[in-house]
């Protein structure tokens, strides 16, 4: 029951897809639209992201410091420790899970609100294709802004454990800074982005998929924004295991 | 002139409309009238392409939408407008900017042109200088007519409303119905309104299709619906005793008007 039910869920969201990736009835208005969802879920998620780099950058430094105390483990391990969590999964499955929560929450209760006051079948009855309209820009918004926060995310995060080294003596600024470029692996930042993009696309097309479909009223919104949100995350970690060990081998 | 036809459409087994067949004229305000639950929106959405009914054909000037692929009913939307129950105006849009929202969709006007055509049929409901406010700012009221004013827009050939006047007092409610009115006849368009107000059905009502448990019941004119001797129609339209008086005299007044 359980299977038919999420593969019939599956289908429906394929179709859906379907009629989201058509080609926009108007150019024009996709491209300024998409600048202003970028405006909406990207640029002003900045804050957000940026507090909590440093907050987390900072706890890592300082956990991977306290913890690691055997004197036959390098001195620059901490440095290093810091960047790699950073890099391989803080930046983006973590900072992908707590946008789902920000943004998925923001579509779903959005174009939910949209087809409860009957503002999608408004859009239908013109004429409009209603999911390219409504969900193309903020997918492709969303999905180009991306890289940005993740850049954001890993700048802030090493900025976190920096500002540790320099206002605690928990650890010192050269054996931080050294541990940061001690055996760097460039690939790990290529993969972090590409990671983040395939993460982005599941956040903004599964809450804009719980959304559109909502039945009802304002209950049903608030379900739908909740389903949208527990549905990513599940996806988000799942494709995380599927990609690391695709991207990583 | 909008033809329907034989039309059939059930949910989960249960039929809600059983064969139900209906003309709506040009540049007359056609109604369709029922209780609540009684198909009334099921019809509305099944005419305009919302819903697809199972059986019958419904005609847009002999072009049955039941047979159109997607390209050919979006092009058909094209010459529709359509006032929802709620407004369904869009939140993130000025008034204005509701207004030009189709203008912009689906014509290669200039921006000038488009702000002169929304100024327009702005003004046509009798709403200057609220354009630059939110529909969350405005009246019920107020946002019905700007409603009114975005299905317009486009020079539709047909018109359809889904009970313009829910939600909203005697007095407004009649000056929505007169727009709609002057509006049809203005411009020849083919309307279709839906509702369960007497106001509107004993003021404008040129065509009234009345629609109980499913069936089509009853069809005619704001002056026969005095005359019917159709007992789920009459219990409908005068349930009250206001309205019964009503009957009462205009019967009376009219017997005794017609020997001269």
């Amino acid at each position: 029951m359980v299977l038919t039910n999420s593969i019939a869920t599956f289908g429906r969201y394929c179709m859906f897809m379907r009629r989201v990736f058509s080609v926009p009835d108007k150019w024009k208005t996709f491209f300024s639209r998409t600048v202003f969802e970028v405006a909406k879920l990207g640029v002003d998620s900045i804050p957000l992201v940026i507090v909590i780099s440093i907050f987390i950058g900072a706890v890592i430094t300082i956990q991977m410091q306290l913890n690691v105390t055997s004197p036959l483990i390098p001195a620059y391990s901490v440095g290093l420790a810091t960047r790699d969590i950073v890099l391989l999964e803080f930046s983006n499955s973590i900072l992908c899970l707590i946008l789902a929560g920000k943004v998925g929450s923001n579509i779903a209760s959005e174009i939910g609100t949209m087809r409860v006051t009957e503002q999608i079948d408004a859009l239908d009855i013109m004429g409009v294709n209603s999911a390219n309209f409504l969900v193309l820009p903020k997918v492709v918004g969303f999905l180009f802004f991306m890289p940005v926060l993740v850049g954001f995310c890993i700048a802030t995060s090493f900025l976190g454990g920096f500002m540790v080294a320099l206002f605690t003596d928990i650890i010192s600024v050269s054996r931080y800074t050294y541990g940061l470029q001690a055996m760097f692996n460039e690939w790990y930042v290529w993969y972090g982005f590409i990671k983040s993009l395939f993460f982005s696309f599941i956040i903004s097309s599964v809450a804009a998929f719980f959304g559109y479909y909502v039945r009802g009223g304002a209950l049903e919104v608030g379900k739908a924004s909740t389903n949208a949100v527990v549905s990513s995350s599940i996806l988000i970690l799942l494709m995380d295991v599927v990609l690391t060990k695709l991207l990583l081998q | 002139m909008i033809e329907v036809r034989n039309v059939t459409k059930s949910f989960d087994g249960k039929t809600i409309l059983h064969d139900v067949s209906a003309t709506f004229q040009s540049g007359k305000t056609n109604l369709i009238i029922g209780q609540s639950g009684s198909g009334k929106t099921v019809l509305l959405k099944s005419i305009v392409g919302l819903l697809r009914p199972e059986k019958g054909q419904i005609l847009y000037d002999g072009r049955d939408i039941m047979g159109m692929n997607g390209e050919q009913i979006k092009d058909l939307r094209k010459e529709i407008g359509m006032l929802f129950q709620g407004s369904a105006l869009f939140d993130s849009e000025t008034v204005l900017g509701n207004v030009m929202f189709p203008l912009n969709m689906f014509t290669d006007m200039s921006q000038g042109e488009i702000r002169d055509r929304a100024q327009f049929c702005l003004e046509r409901v009798n709403l200057n200088g609220a354009g630059d406010k939110y529909p969350s700012e405005i009246s019920g009221g107020m946002q019905k007519r700007v409603a009114i004013a975005r299905a317009i827009a486009l020079n539709p050939k047909y018109l359809f409303c889904d009970e313009p006047n829910s939600g909203l007092d005697p007095r407004t409610s009649i000056l929505i119905d007169e727009l709609l009115s002057d509006i049809t006849h203005e411009y020849n368009i083919t309307t279709v309104i839906n509702t369960h107000d007497m106001n509107s059905v004993l003021g404008i009502g040129e065509n009234i299709v009345f629609i109980n448990k499913g069936h089509r019941e009853w069809v005619g004119d704001m002056k026969e619906i005095y005359r019917t001797d159709n007992e789920a129609l009459n219990e409908f339209v005068f349930a009250n005793q206001l309205f019964q008086d009503v009957k009462k005299y205009v019967l009376s007044h009219e017997t005794a008007v017609r020997p001269q």
